[in-house]
């Protein structure tokens, strides 16, 4: 089976790639594109660790296939910092200590900040549901959400 | 595998024909991915419909709202019409999964996935919701309970598929509501589901009521017997007795790690008639 040439915006920039129709986004990502940001956690789209934002809305990229994303546009973890600046979530998780391992962190970062985008001041329950689809086996969540509100306030004040 | 991604519905019937059985229909792939990956289907080809225009998006017209099968859940809880005339709907297909399976999963997805726990299909059942279906002998329109037949099996023929579901206009004096039992707040599968949809009279007397269940026997069922409770009666206590057990009464469940067959039994029965109450309620309140 021939591959598929895709042609797609990925950070605001025009990427091009070949996937076989098999290959999920997160695989084109990781394997094809260098992307390594995005992790791995389940392949099943249950624990949120290669959220990304496909034309607004946050998907788990193991549940999309990479062919899929002709002219769409992808946000990823590596379009959250502007070179050595900080996203404000990403500047909470380090003071809060929201991080232990880090493998969930890309997807609670690239989730939280859908969120944000859609609702810059959301209650502690709107911040813990929206981020149900999201699993951390190290920081029980706490520092998580206290990272996220206190980014959601920062960006608000800026 | 190959994939495809027709732009029209007659390209998709197309694809379809051409390739029987080894052609899956992909819409928000929340399912279909998972079981690519672990080995449970492999298909040749892919028909990806979110490029069919029919498929996207909601409607209003004088029958009520169209639904495009492939639109995503959260899009659809972003419908503030629809939201406020079906409540019930709307809740039910916003428990499925998570935000990041919201922007993905579709009704049309959740319906043919056929799994006996959808969320969904018990609050569309209740509602009186209906599908456009596509197929090599032209489009018909089914109700939504002619769908599911079993675990993982529908009733669509080879080369068919569901174009968009219909709900009707909002009746007066009406309400539906959704309830789930899950063992956690978030992120789990339906132990029990129970969608009620109803409607009242001037003198608030039921003259429309319809009950469906998930989770509680092979396939989602449409509890006649507990509509029958609550038509003609003020929806009082003697009523929402009468319901609850006739809904207990419907069950055929299985035991398994999420509850037994004594607690699926019990619950339905109490989650129609909480269901009820709020449907109640709305249609009160309307």
């Amino acid at each position: 089976m021939p591959k598929h040439h895709v042609t797609t915006t990925i950070n605001a920039d025009p990427v091009e790639f070949l996937c076989s129709s098999e290959q999920t986004l997160l695989d084109v990502l990781r394997d094809v594109l260098d992307l390594t940001g995005s992790k791995e956690g389940c392949a099943s789209g249950d624990c949120g660790a290669c959220s990304v934002i496909l034309d607004g809305r946050l998907v788990c990229a193991c549940l999309v296939l990479g062919v899929e994303v002709e002219g769409r546009k992808v946000e990823t973890i590596e379009g959250m910092a502007q070179g050595d600046h900080l996203h404000p979530l990403q500047q909470k998780f380090l003071e809060h200590a929201a991080l232990q391992c880090g493998v969930c962190t890309p997807g609670f970062l690239v989730a939280a900040k859908a969120l944000l985008e859609r609702k810059p001041d959301p209650t502690e329950t709107e911040v813990r549901y929206w981020l149900a689809g999201n699993l951390c086996r190290c920081t029980g969540y706490d520092k998580i959400v206290r990272a996220v509100l206190d980014a959601a306030g920062e960006m608000r004040r800026s | 595998m190959d994939y495809r991604s027709p732009a029209s519905v007659r390209e998709a019937l197309d694809l379809l024909a051409a390739h029987g059985g080894g052609a899956q229909v992909l819409a928000g792939g929340t399912d279909l991915l998972v079981k690519l990956r672990g080995g449970y289907v492999a298909p040749k080809v892919v028909v990806d419909v979110k490029a069919i225009p029919q498929l996207r998006g909601i409607g209003e017209d004088a029958r009520g709202f169209r639904i495009g099968a492939a639109t995503a859940c959260a899009e659809i809880g972003e419908h503030a019409a629809l939201a406020a005339a079906w409540p019930g709907v709307v809740e039910a297909l916003q428990l499925i999964g998570s935000t990041q399976i919201q922007g993905r999963a579709t009704l049309g997805g959740n319906l043919c996935n056929a799994s006996p726990a959808a969320d969904s299909v018990p609050a569309m059942i209740a509602a009186g919701a209906t599908c456009e279906v596509a197929g090599p002998a032209g489009e018909r329109e089914v109700p939504v309970e002619s769908i599911v037949t079993g675990p993982g099996r529908i009733s669509l023929a080879p080369g068919e598929f569901i174009v968009a579901f219909r709900l009707p206009t909002r009746r007066a004096r009406s309400g539906d509501a959704y309830l789930r039992l899950i063992p956690r707040t978030e992120m789990d599968i339906a132990v029990v589901g129970a969608g009620v949809a109803l409607a009242l009279d001037e003198k608030g007397v039921c003259t429309h009521a319809r009950v469906a269940l998930g989770a509680v026997a092979p396939t989602p069922l449409l509890v006649a017997g507990a509509a029958a409770a609550l038509i003609g009666t003020r929806v009082d206590d003697v009523a929402m007795a009468a319901l609850a057990a006739a809904a207990s009464a419907a069950c055929k469940p299985i035991d398994d790690k999420r509850g037994t067959v004594a607690y699926r039994v019990k619950v339905a029965g109490v989650l129609a008639r909480r269901a009820a109450h709020i449907a109640l309620e709305r249609a009160q309140a309307q």
